[in-house]
């Protein structure tokens, strides 16, 4: 394809092979989702605050869910945070995250008219698509949803007796992520491949921005990290259906023996985990890529040292396969082998160093413009360092056996993981809007967005940490149960009242989002003055993306404020000037 | 997008798509080392002969495969070859149920009350290479009519070409598993 051609509405827009297009699909149903699970945070908060007592928030939920006083249900609120976990990690900041912006900008930004394989591309979003109806059609059978944490480990999921999540819910879950898992890896193959194979002219590996060489690392991690997830769910799916004993063993369930033998559920630990710790640089890799991209750009300064920054981020997806055990200190591992996983786990802080430093050093007298995409980049940074010092004390076999499953835990990775991705999320939307859409957002309203995002967000989660030290243990339904946690209901309380502002704040930014794609200021065709080549395509999308040919790369992504240049940007197009060095 | 470009997209998708596919029988085969060496009544048995002869059954059908290209570049009809390896692929096939058969009447079995963890890693193995290889026996059949139809050429085979690389990673992938599950 090289040429812009007609499309109907169907071809268009439902099921478009158009690079652009799935990736806005990908954006507004990982929107959905995260409300969808945004909307089930508020509402286990609220339990938290206030336990078995009633809520407004609790009609958005089915009667069933409540028991005769009006509050929520013990196995309900259990199925709500998995279900969160589920939504957030897996549809919000994997998909939502890495296919809107792998499709997006990959094309765009390496200078190819689409992805190397536009069939699959579909394929991926609508296996997407599919597994997010079963996932929500979960919410819906009369068991309920699977509510054996977004870990699902065995024995609750392995048997559909154990609790009313194992059942119907559980089995829906594992068909979900098995759609899932295969739309991610089409999405994947095709990622690599184009990037690969589908360059323009002069742009060679070492002009790439970093968002590409991010999603490229994200795409071969997901690539041989999720198949394991794959096998991983094979053998559950046996052990749950078919009576095998891969993860089970001597087990009475109401009274009956089980013949299960033989089998572990650490066995299931490994297997997840070889997957889990891999997805949680899946997830913050593009965030990172798209950071890097955003704050160059609006520090209207080079990106610092772009060799390290591409070798920090091959250095941390490769330590991401060794490190899976520091999530299972307390499985009884062999203490040896516990202090390896701690010293792979700390390595992981040299190349997060190594990226914080070059953020730093390239916003340092930099000529910052703080747009709200900026001050998210720069939001996103500061979460990686805050999550990233207790990460210090999780990787660490001796201090994480204190803080084992508690709210300390719980407080760590919304920062690092998930603030930190949402933030690049954020960022991404904000900067790439006018090319998504040919119109702005609205300014004041993105800084209004930002300031009370990142209050609530740091509202809600640094107490938590505090928790997580007095031993509060994460996943329970109530504390009222235990004098000893009495004092700190009044934070909990707090951490509530931020979690519903900071919902509360969502609204404005989906508001300026929806607002802005039919009302917004028409955008230029590069309002940003940035340098890649997506903003060379013109204002008026078109499938092919550039109408005549495509364009030539003269050098690399980041010459802002060069001297001798006359503007503080030139685009990649730009020849180099006679005696010109290339960066 | 060039032909020789889109070709080559072809392939190293395929090349990904088997790393992927390698990925998830490695996360298999240590799931079998960690629980055999935990697992406290670990049941050893003896490898189905079918396995022996299945395993020189796929090795043959890869070896006829690298007739292929020579035919080709002859300007001669390779149904015959394709024809040959699909059959082979058949009686793969075959053999890997029979030794399902044979371990059954050992005793040894996937799932239920006189079942062992074993047993089952070795037949959950089997079963999805198996499935694997379901896939390449719809790729010979497509590639078994067209060459019967002549619309390969030295110049033009990549459909065949991509199920030939998929179906010698496949042969690759059982002696392994086979040797793994020999000598392990």
């Amino acid at each position: 394809m090289s040429e812009h051609h007609k499309e109907n509405f169907i071809t268009k827009y439902i099921f478009s092979m158009d690079h652009k297009m799935i990736a806005k699909q990908f954006l507004l149903t990982g929107m959905f989702m995260a409300v969808v699970g945004m909307l089930m945070s508020a509402i286990f908060r609220v339990q938290l605050a206030n336990p078995g007592e009633t809520s407004i928030l609790y009609n958005l939920l089915p009667s069933t869910w409540l028991n005769d006083a009006g509050g929520l249900n013990p196995d309900k609120y259990l199925a709500l945070v998995t279900m969160h976990g589920t939504i957030l990690v897996f549809w919000v900041l994997t998909a939502g995250l890495s296919g809107t912006f792998a499709n997006f900008l990959i094309p765009l930004q390496i200078g190819a008219r689409d992805m190397a394989s536009g069939f699959l591309n579909m394929l991926s979003y609508w296996f997407f698509f599919i597994a997010t109806v079963v996932l929500l059609s979960s919410l819906f059978v009369e068991s309920g949803p699977a509510s054996g944490g977004w870990t699902i480990y065995p024995p609750l999921s392995a048997l559909p007796q154990a609790i009313p999540g194992s059942g119907t819910g559980m089995t829906l879950w594992l068909i979900s992520i098995t759609l899932f898992v295969v739309g991610s890896l089409l999405g994947g193959l095709n990622y690599i491949v184009t990037i690969l194979n589908l360059r323009t002219i002069g742009m060679t590996m070492q002009r790439l921005p970093l968002t590409v060489w991010a999603l490229l690392i994200t795409a071969i991690l997901g690539v041989l990290s999720f198949p394991v997830l794959l096998s991983c769910g094979l053998l559950l799916v046996f052990d749950r259906s078919f009576g095998t004993s891969f993860y089970l063993s001597d087990i009475i369930i109401n009274g009956e023996v089980l013949h299960n033998e033989g089998g572990s559920p650490i066995l299931f630990e490994h297997l997840f985990w070889f997957l889990g710790h891999p997805e949680v640089y899946i997830i913050l890799l593009p965030a990172l890529g798209i950071v890097s991209e955003v704050i160059s750009v609006n520090s209207r300064k080079p990106i610092f040292g772009y060799k390290a920054m591409v070798g920090a981020l091959l250095l941390i997806a490769f330590l991401s396969f060794i490190v899976w055990g520091h999530h299972m200190f307390m499985t009884g591992m062999n203490p040896f082998l516990g202090s390896v996983f701690t010293f792979t786990t700390l390595l992981i802080a040299i190349p997060s160093a190594v990226k914080v430093f070059n953020y730093l050093a390239t916003l340092w007298r930099g000529n910052i413009r703080f747009t709200p995409a900026m001050l998210f980049a720069i939001g996103t940074v500061s979460a990686f360092i805050t999550g990233g010092l207790t990460g210090i004390i999780l990787g660490d076999s001796a201090l994480d056996i204190n803080v084992h499953d508690t709210y300390f835990v719980v407080g760590h990775f919304h920062i690092v993981m998930g603030l930190s991705a949402i933030y690049g999320m954020f960022a991404g939307v904000y900067h790439w809007f006018p090319k998504m859409y040919g119109r702005m957002m609205n300014k004041n309203l993105g800084y209004i967005h930002f300031w009370g995002t990142f209050i609530c967000a740091y509202g809600v989660f640094f107490p938590m940490h505090f928790l997580g030290l007095a031993g509060l243990p994460r996943r329970y339904y109530s504390n009222s149960a235990f004098p000893m946690f009495d004092g700190l209901s009044d934070i909990n309380s707090l951490i509530t009242f931020f979690a519903l502002a900071g919902a509360i704040v969502q609204a404005i930014f989906l508001f300026n989002f929806f607002y802005s794609i039919f009302k917004g200021t028409k955008a230029s065709q590069n309002p940003w003055k940035s340098n890649t080549l997506e903003w060379t395509t013109p204002v008026e999308r078109i499938h092919g993306n550039w109408p005549g040919e495509l364009p030539v790369v003269k050098r690399w992504a980041y010459d802002y404020s060069k001297p001798g240049a006359e503007e503080d940007f030139i685009l990649q197009t730009e020849p180099l000037k006679d005696g010109e060095i290339e960066h | 997008m060039d032909i020789a470009l889109r070709n080559m997209v072809k392939k190293q998708l395929l090349w990904i798509s088997l790393a992927a596919i390698s990925m998830f029988f490695a996360s298999m085969l240590s799931a079998f080392i960690v629980e055999k060496a935990d697992v406290g009544n670990w049941k050893e048995f003896i490898l189905p002969n079918y396995f022996v002869f299945s395993t020189g059954v796929i090795i043959l059908s890869s070896l006829v495969l690298f007739f292929i290209k020579p035919q080709l570049k002859k300007d001669k009809s390779i149904f015959s070859l394709v024809f040959t390896v699909l059959i082979l692929g058949i009686i793969f096939s075959y053999l890997q149920i029979k030794g399902w058969q044979q371990l059954t009447n050992q005793g040894i079995y996937l799932t239920g009350v006189g079942s062992n963890i074993s047993g089952s890693f070795l037949y959950i193995l089997t079963l999805t290479h198996l499935l694997h290889l379901v896939g390449g026996l719809v790729g010979l059949c497509i590639s078994a009519i067209k060459s019967k139809q002549n619309l390969y050429s030295i110049n033009n085979y990549l459909g065949l070409e991509l199920t030939a690389i998929y179906w010698h990673f496949l042969t690759v992938l059982w002696v392994i598993l086979f040797a793994f599950l020999k000598f392990y």
